[in-house]
């Protein structure tokens, strides 16, 4: 089985850096690189009648879009490069779905970027690398 | 949304206010007056059959067939309401969802966005209209119709999960008139097309009712209650403009806002009322006394023991609407494999609402001393009305707001902003459910829609100009037409959702059906 580098992506600059990041490791030391996309989502949101009718809909829009807009092109581009690559996109909390998928598919590094929030900031609204430098199963990289 | 289309909407809106404001003249009262009029002589054969009584009798007839079916129901699924709650709070906290179901509708969404449909005004100013008619009493039998319709509500959600559409474009929607139509296809019985369509008629009249009406005209009382008085037309087509703008401009800011104040409105209601019965604990055991005690006397009431108990179960179904077959319609979209999990969820829903929200009100108006009673004989001084004579001579929403002000004078003024808000998350849910009614008739597609929405907006105008009397008759008798139909359906329908529990119930006992955390 080959190393497993979970990069969290979401298109951002910094999530860039972090997928260069993963794809320099693996064309050094070998293995996969295993794009993980998450939609924000909490089962507990509110949500009108309407838009629980369309939810399904939207829903399956949703990740066409992200898969569609996102996460093929990069497919190509890193698969160009001569590494290999998978991708998962999943709907929950950033920082815990990131852990799960990390534990279930037993990688041993997770890599993500840093947006550079100020301290204030990530204090309001909470911060994925803050979260996973506390939470993470494995290893985990935060690149500036 | 684009800059374009808010402003095509606020465009539509305008149009839409200039319109109804031209047609009604600067007359102000008149006009209200004329309304009423029109409205009461249009509807009142409606509401007479609706509430005719059994003959010899002065009991009406929808009153026992709503007891009756919530009793049947809770008979033959064995208490259910008692036995699965457990079960209830660990669906709805997720314990049972798959993990690779998020991103879609969860047991908890299907039942918040339930409950804010019926958690209203019928908990502020029902409550209120149900003592001051049926006095202290009355809430017992309220209290028990609640417990008794989560039965009902169970046997609705469940069908109405298990025989929602899924449409090939991903959109999931159900009700009544979805599982009349399937359910007893199904069943090969006769009728179901039938039902569902008489259903869906009386849908609409319940959502321009109940849904529409009764919230415009007790959010125009309580409004001018605080800016002093002022034609409840203006009121109309203020909230007309605002909830046009809303489903048929499509702003989902409005209803974004809405949705974040209204369980904090919910939230600082019951905190208040909680707040109040504490600081008179002394009270409350003397309270439950009037209560018990009216509800087998009547204390004096127009009907004694009998009137209690109607006006009881009469505001408990209007608040909780078990039975009636509207909250089938919300639920219907939440993702299970097993409809009958969303039954169990359902039947939180009645307790929430009644057991919980309209019992608390109905104590602050007890404990508070709102229901005037004869010293001397401690029966109630009933006004010329057949009323309970209430300290302030307010009824409706107005003796909600006299009791929780007797203890914090700054009361009102929150729950100005709480009705308000209540009666637009409710208006908003009900146009929903209207509409699902009305293009299960009409057909789906863009003009069927628009004819409603417009519809729909124009009758909050009507129901704000209109006196509480004729509004509120018409919107009991709308909500109750349904349920006529809908448990008439459930009764051939129950054995399909005896069958779901049964299976459900062992294989949850065999370990078959596992929790995910």
């Amino acid at each position: 089985m080959s190393a497993k580098f979970v990069v969290g992506y979401d298109g951002s600059e910094a999530s860039r850096r972090a997928l260069d990041f993963a794809v320099g490791r693996v064309k050094l030391q070998g293995g996969t690189v295993v794009l993980v996309h998450v939609l924000e989502w909490s089962p507990y949101s509110f949500l009108s009648a309407s838009e629980l009718e369309e939810r399904h809909k939207r829903r399956r829009e949703e990740l066409e879009r992200a898969e569609k807009a996102l996460i093929t092109p990069v497919l190509e581009k890193v698969r160009a490069e001569g590494v290999e690559v998978e991708s998962t996109i999943r709907y929950g909390h950033i920082a815990d779905t990131i852990c799960r998928i990390a534990e279930e598919i037993g990688a041993i590094q997770i890599v993500i970027g840093r947006n550079g929030h100020t301290q204030i900031g990530s204090r309001i609204f909470g911060s994925v690398a803050g979260h996973l430098a506390q939470a993470a199963p494995v290893p985990c990289t935060i690149v500036p | 949304m684009t800059q374009k289309s808010i402003s095509a909407a606020f465009a539509a809106v305008a149009a839409f206010a200039a319109l109804i404001l031209s047609v009604i003249t600067a007359q102000a009262q008149s006009v209200d007056e004329t309304v009423n009029r029109i409205f009461a002589d249009s509807t009142g054969w409606f509401v007479s059959f609706i509430f005719a009584s059994i003959p010899g009798t002065s009991i009406s007839w929808i009153v026992i067939w709503l007891v009756v079916a919530a009793s049947v129901f809770t008979i033959y699924f064995g208490f259910i309401q008692f036995r699965v709650v457990g079960h209830s709070l660990a669906l709805v906290s997720g314990k049972y969802s798959d993990p690779n179901d998020a991103g879609e509708v969860s047991h908890f969404q299907a039942l918040a966005t339930a409950l804010s449909g019926t958690v209203g005004l019928g908990n502020i100013a029902g409550v209120a209209v149900a003592v001051s008619i049926g006095g202290a009493g009355a809430t017992f039998w309220m209290i028990l119709a609640g417990l008794l319709g989560m039965a009902s509500k169970f046997t609705e959600c469940t069908l109405g999960v298990k025989y929602r559409n899924e449409y090939p474009d991903g959109r999931v929607s159900g009700g009544p008139m979805y599982y009349l139509t399937k359910g007893f296809a199904e069943r090969g019985l006769p009728g179901g097309k039938f039902l569902a369509v008489l259903f869906s008629i009386f849908c609409v009249l319940g959502a321009l009712g109940g849904g529409n009406m009764f919230q415009a005209n007790q959010a125009h009382q309580q409004l001018s209650g605080v800016f002093g008085e002022y034609p409840g037309w203006i009121t109309g087509v203020v909230f007309a403009g605002i909830v046009f703008a809303v489903i048929v401009g499509g702003i989902k800011s409005i209803a974004r806002v809405t949705e974040k104040v209204v369980p904090l409105m919910g939230v600082l209601y019951v905190g208040t009322a909680l707040v109040i019965i504490l600081m008179n604990a002394d009270m409350v055991g003397a309270a439950f006394g009037q209560i018990i005690n009216g509800a087998f006397t009547g204390n004096g009431i127009v009907g004694g023991m009998v009137g209690a108990l109607i006006q009881g179960f009469r505001r408990a179904a209007f608040s909780n609407e078990a039975g009636v077959g509207s909250a089938a319609i919300a639920h219907a979209a939440v993702r299970t494999k097993e409809p009958i999990t969303e039954g169990f969820v359902s039947l939180l829903e009645p307790f929430i609402d009644t057991v919980v929200i309209c019992t608390m009100t109905a104590l602050v108006i007890i404990i508070s001393g709102q229901l005037l009673t004869d010293p001397e004989t401690g029966l109630y001084i009933i006004n010329e009305a057949g009323q309970v004579t209430t300290a302030t001579g307010a009824t409706g929403v107005g003796l909600t707001s006299a009791a929780f002000e007797s203890a914090f004078s700054w009361f009102p003024y929150i729950l100005v902003v709480a009705v308000v808000l209540f009666a637009f998350s409710t208006m908003l849910s009900w146009s929903y459910y209207g509409l699902k009614a009305w293009t299960f008739m009409f057909g789906e597609g863009r003009t069927q829609e628009l004819t409603f929405k417009v519809i729909f907006c124009i009758f909050i105008v009507i129901g704000a100009a209109a006196s509480l009397g004729p509004v509120i008759d018409f919107s009991d008798a709308a909500i109750f037409a349904m349920a006529v139909v809908n448990i008439a359906g459930l009764y051939f329908l129950m054995p399909i959702v005896k069958r779901e529990l049964e299976s459900y119930l062992s294989r949850l006992k065999s370990g078959e059906i596992k929790r995910f955390k």
